[in-house]
């Protein structure tokens, strides 16, 4: 079943601010194998001009796939995550993340297309820091599967 | 610069990520959905393709904007050679506010696995 497109202009607060904190940015450093000084050395960041250790460009994809899900978990939708392929993924950085960043998300929902039997489900993440000023916008566009063809035997 | 992805690698950026969609660990799982056998988070992919950004523009804060299209999956066998991904990168375009355009190749098996790769970077 397609998708409702009166989803469109939805938008989902996460519930919780996600609070950057250095270990977590070391350990996805670490997951993506970058060696970075910025990434794990405070020191090294405050020489560089941040306020402390920075995260590495797609670090924001935690807090987008978070906010991700209270749409994916939304019954309304009706979305069977496991028919879900991510097609593509884009961010905007207002400026880096940085560990002690408590950071804001809002997920709008922008576009359902169907085509060929799937659906295109466009999102965007608006994530800004404890005073609402924008700090990175994450934009993702998922296909939905449709239903496999039934070949008649 | 290629880059060298085994099952471990996944695992690891599962737990970094939160990302832990078994397609990424379990072979009966990504099986059943169709695929060959367990591939990289598409995420995984993009951050790697970043990291020849950064690194070449020596300041990773310096990448303002980065996307990508996922073309095809990289599969990751269960054995030690996993799947090795091969990145470059150029130059595409200086914009007028002064960024760069960055365009970047990412293939396994000789085969482009991500669309329209591109980072935006500001030099100081």
């Amino acid at each position: 079943m397609a998708l409702d497109p009166s989803f469109v202009g939805r938008s989902y607060p996460a519930a919780s601010s996600y609070q950057v904190g250095r270990e977590k940015i070391r350990e996805f450093a670490e997951a993506i194998g970058d060696d970075d000084a910025v990434y794990r050395d405070s020191a090294a960041a405050r020489a560089a001009g941040y306020p402390d250790v920075i995260a590495p460009p797609t670090f924001a994809i935690i807090v987008s796939m978070k906010a991700q899900e209270l749409l994916i978990d939304d019954p309304e939708l009706g979305l069977d995550f496991s028919r879900v392929v991510h097609g593509d993924q884009s961010f905007t950085h207002h400026r880096p993340i940085h560990a002690g960043d408590e950071l804001a998300a809002t997920l709008h929902v922008d576009g359902i297309l169907s085509k060929g039997g799937n659906d295109m489900l466009t999102v965007r993440c608006e994530i800004t820091d404890g005073t609402g000023v924008p700090v990175t916008t994450a934009r993702s566009m998922l296909v939905v599967r449709g239903p496999e063809p039934v070949v008649d035997q | 610069m290629q880059i060298r992805l085994t099952r471990a690698e996944l695992v690891r950026y599962a737990g970094a990520s939160g990302d832990f969609n078994p397609i990424h660990w379990n072979e009966r799982v990504a099986k059943e959905v169709g695929l060959p056998d367990v591939i990289a988070h598409g995420m995984l992919t993009m951050a790697l393709a970043n990291r020849l950004v950064t690194s070449w523009a020596g300041d990773p804060g310096a990448v303002v904007a980065c996307g990508v299209r996922f073309t095809r999956p990289v599969v990751v066998p269960d054995n030690p050679e996993g799947a090795l991904v091969e990145l470059s990168a150029k130059v595409a375009k200086e914009h007028d506010d002064g960024t760069l355009l960055i365009a970047i190749t990412a293939r396994t098996n000789g085969q482009t696995v991500l669309g329209k790769a591109t980072a935006t970077v500001v030099l100081t």
